[in-house]
């Protein structure tokens, strides 16, 4: 276990106490003296340390508070996509907005595909200083290409297609599971989360060697998003796979998923690099990784997968699947029933068709049907959720699977259970029987890979929905237990969470998890690490750090770097629950006099955040001012300034709720802007503001929409540069704590 | 608050909830269980300071009868809450401290050589892992003297407190 963690308790034997006379003759310090004196600094030492533990710890809790809620978020704008797509009629403009994420990838056969993504047309400029390729690549090509990476250059979208496509052909052929052996003496490496940081890539090739036939990689997933060149680290990963297939394995992590890159910066990093085909690339990665391989397997004893597993989790169901069909693991492959409607007669369809209208969905009649999405919980998502639940209650794959199985008997006429299904015996078919039973299989391979992938372990022992993330499972020391006992395995790899030593045994050294992106959360936050594993299965684990001087930074200094930092988040989010903190407040203050206690405080932090922080710890960062033991809460806001481009700007509620939602309007808008010019139409931009104001119930009036609108316009053209946008809002923190002290 | 018991009570309840959000800072999984070996961060961080034996003492004491590596919230809270209303493990004032150090200082030299210090330090008392000595030379070595002023150390470290 790290040993940061024997500083705040020390229970170790080696620390039990001892007692010892002084015996180096040259000191006449009397024994008992020096040793009354060495335990006194001792305890005012570990005190010390043990708040400073606490501290980091806390400013942690921020940080991955903030990315899971972000990450509910996520599923919840997505929600917000399907709500749109049910509840609009295919007439409406708004609709065409945004249908084009849901278009399925697999109408087109492969033959349409290869001539889509033809890069041959794509010309090389003369002045283009960046790496070449040619294939098949060899080796001092993909050498080359991690070098011109280290220097900084960009590859050409040439290239980038055509190693895109190659990469893809390979996918194709590899299986749902990589059976790897450490036969010959070879020691396997793997890796964890990279997440774009390509500086700790090069730092485990420079340390650990280039993968090769001697030097095996296995690379866990969540290549991209966050960081900064996660298509440079792809381009690399695809690239040494094409060279040594057999060598090299990669596996699909919940990142490798364009719904998600939406938000987390993968889409806008490839658009910003490539602004030409950009698109076109996107797409591509789409199939590629829907075809990454979903798990790792080593001597049939190790298993690697990037979340984790759950009570039901099944090596036979994984590895049979047609894995590809899960595009996004945030929703459900398109039905079977959609698949072979297809193919089935005329009269068959209209059966189906007097079925699914009943059941009120949208689709309309014939070829058009396949554009209907389910989404993934089956109520509309709008519907009174109530905001004032804990952050945690979001969907569960464990529910929404059922629901959605429920959803899909319904459409496809089969009532609410095979037990209910006596009315509906006209509609039952042979036909029927084996799309129930395909719609029961699709129900069960996605919940095995939303599991897979989105999973983390705990200490209790059960199995239980994870409610922060949103999908996938917690799992305990029992299920890890009966799971590797009835596949014969004897250890987990997975990665999926922060660590900051980069790795971390639980479940009694049977589940490894490893996180290879150093200084993730911020300078200094935490260690990447890998592993190596050689014949005897036993896990070697190296780390490293990026930046040279974190490492010579002290506790206290990498502690106050990484807290102010997530301080400055967390402030933000206070921005943006201001009206809802405030009259919180006032419900402490009946007298209006602007003052309440900051036992009062925290209680009404609680009530208003969902993002489960202890409050009165954090309480002396965030509330600089008191007055013996009250804080006059106004001027606490006008502490947190906001720069606002335009004076005019008075509708502070539009304010706060552009503050609120902001990442998810980054999100709509990058879907909107289709043809990737970074900029959006006054008319889109108002559509987008009305249509998201209507889903969370907010009142806007069209007026204060224009007048944003022209506010945001800084170039006064008509169109609104959605990065310009984004960084004029973006919360400026007026206060002393922004200094960066040494 | 005219009344002493309602005083007593409101008391009381900061006290729980102080000492419940220290303790949820540590609880992963929001289940109200922490991992036993970051009590003792959790006792300290609430402002005492334990030794490492009387660490031991506590954590027996809110241990489940067989130990399966974590404390549950409703075992410790009480345990805690007598800790902190009968202020054990009280802070230790800077004087005292000052005198810690100048004891050390046999020479009286008005600084410690790193040696010195690490010799107490890994010997002495309750010993420190290198881990722990590492840190603590970072913190307190002058970078130019190579030795430690253990006057300023002190009051640097007391003015970090929040």
């Amino acid at each position: 276990m790290a040993a940061h963690k024997a500083m705040g308790c020390g229970i170790t034997k080696s620390n039990q106490l001892q007692l010892k006379k002084c015996d180096r003759g040259h000191l006449s310090v009397p024994a008992s003296t020096a040793m009354r004196a060495a335990l006194l600094i001792q305890r005012w030492y570990r005190q010390y340390v043990a708040r400073l533990e606490m501290r980091r710890r806390c400013t942690w809790n921020i940080f991955q508070s903030i990315e899971y809620a972000g990450e509910q978020d996520q599923i919840k704008l997505y929600n917000f996509f399907a709500y749109l797509m049910d509840h609009f009629t295919p007439a409406s403009s708004e609709r065409n907005l945004i249908s084009h994420i849901f278009r399925e990838n697999d109408l087109l056969r492969d033959i349409e595909w290869e001539r889509y993504f033809n890069y041959k047309s794509i010309e090389i400029p003369e002045d283009y200083c960046g790496p070449y390729l040619t294939f098949p690549l060899t080796a001092s090509n993909v050498t080359e290409l991690v070098e011109a990476f280290r220097n900084k250059q960009q590859l050409h979208s040439r290239y980038v297609l055509q190693l895109l496509g190659e990469t893809w052909k390979l996918l194709r052929l590899l299986p749902n599971i990589n059976h790897v052996s450490t036969c010959h003496t070879k020691e396997i490496t793997i890796c964890g989360d990279l997440h774009g940081h390509l500086e700790d890539l090069l730092l485990v090739f420079y340390k650990n060697g280039l993968p090769s036939m001697e030097t095996p990689y296995v690379f866990n997933g969540d290549y991209v998003d966050r960081g900064k060149n996660s298509i440079e680290i792809l381009l690399i990963l695809f690239a040494f796979l094409l060279l040594y297939p057999n060598d090299v394995h990669l596996n699909r992590g919940n990142h490798e998923d364009h719904i998600v890159n939406l938000r987390y910066g993968f889409t806008k990093e490839v658009l910003g690099k490539y602004r030409l085909h950009g698109k076109k690339i996107l797409k591509l990665l789409q199939k590629i990784f829907s075809w990454l391989p979903l798990a790792t397997v080593i001597d049939q004893k190790v298993l690697i997968v990037h979340g984790g597993i759950s009570d039901t989790f099944d090596l036979k169901i994984i590895a049979k699947m047609d894995r590809h069909r899960y595009v996004s693991s945030l929703k459900p492959p398109k039905s079977r029933r959609l698949l072979l409607k297809s193919k089935l007669s005329d009269q068959e369809s209209d059966t189906e068709e007097a079925g699914a209208e009943d059941s009120g969905s949208s689709s309309t009649r014939g070829g058009g049907g396949i554009r209907r999405t389910c989404s993934m919980t089956h109520s509309s998502p709008s519907s009174g959720v109530d905001r004032s639940l804990l952050q945690r209650r979001s969907l569960q794959s464990h529910s929404s699977v059922d629901d959605e199985l429920q959803e899909r008997r319904r459409q496809a006429g089969l009532g609410v259970s095979p037990s209910h299904s006596d009315d509906q015996q006209s509609y039952c078919s042979d036909k029927d029987a084996e799309l129930t039973e395909a719609v029961e299989a699709d129900a069960e391979e996605w919940k095995q890979i939303v599991d897979l992938l989105w999973s983390d372990p705990m200490s209790m022992e059960g199995c239980v929905p994870n409610e922060v993330r949103g999908g996938g499972c917690y799992w305990g020391p029992d299920v890890t237990e009966e799971v590797l006992n009835r596949h014969s395995l004897q250890l987990l790899i997975r990665s999926h969470e922060c660590k900051q030593e980069g790795y971390e045994f639980c479940h009694n050294r049977k589940v490894l998890t490893i996180f290879s992106a150093s200084n993730y959360y911020e300078e200094g936050s935490n260690r990447g690490a890998y592993i190596r594993l050689g014949p005897d299965l036993v896990p070697h684990l190296i780390q490293y750090q990026a930046t040279r001087t974190t490492r010579d930074l002290t506790l206290r200094q990498s502690v106050g770097r990484t807290e102010r930092s997530a301080l400055r988040a967390l402030r933000e989010q206070l921005f943006a629950h201001k009206s809802d903190l405030i009259s919180a407040f006032q419900k402490y203050d009946p007298d209006n006099t602007g003052w309440i206690s900051l036992k009062d405080w925290a209680v009404a932090m609680e009530t208003v955040f969902h993002l489960a922080l202890p409050w009165r710890v954090l309480r002396s960062q965030l509330v600089s001012t008191t007055k013996d033991g009250m804080l006059d809460y106004q001027s606490w806001f006008k502490e947190l300034a906001i720069m606002e481009p335009n004076k005019e700007l008075a509708h502070t509620n539009v304010l706060e709720t552009l503050y609120k939602h902001h990442s998810n309007l980054e999100t709509i808008f990058r879907v909107i802007d289709t043809d990737n010019s970074g900029f959006i139409s006054f008319e889109e931009f108002r559509q987008t503001w009305k249509l998201l104001s209507s889903h969370l119930k907010m009142e806007i009036s069209d007026e204060a929409i224009v007048d944003l609108a022209h506010s945001i316009d800084f170039n006064h053209d008509g169109s609104i540069d959605i990065n310009e946008f984004m960084e004029a809002f973006r919360l400026v923190d007026s206060t002393h704590h922004d200094m960066a002290t040494a | 608050m005219a009344d002493d018991k309602d005083s007593a009570e409101a008391i009381l309840s900061v006290v729980h909830k102080k000492i419940g959000d220290a303790f949820d800072v540590f609880d992963h999984e929001f289940n109200k269980t922490v991992d036993v070996r970051e009590i003792g961060t959790i006792i300290r961080s609430l402002g005492c300071f334990p030794s490492e034996a009387e660490l031991h003492d506590i954590i027996a004491e809110v241990e489940e009868e067989e130990p399966m590596g974590y404390i549950r919230f409703e075992k410790f809270l009480p345990a805690m809450t007598m800790v902190l209303m009968e202020r054990k493990f009280g802070p230790i004032p800077e004087d005292l401290l000052l005198q810690a150090f100048e004891v050390l200082d046999q020479q009286k030299k008005g600084h410690l050589d790193p040696e010195e210090l690490t010799k107490y330090m890994t010997q002495e008392g309750e010993p420190f892992t290198q881990e722990e000595m590492e840190e603590m030379l970072s913190a307190a070595l002058d970078p130019d003297k190579n030795v430690i002023f253990y006057k300023d150390f002190v009051s640097a470290m007391a003015v970090d407190d929040t």
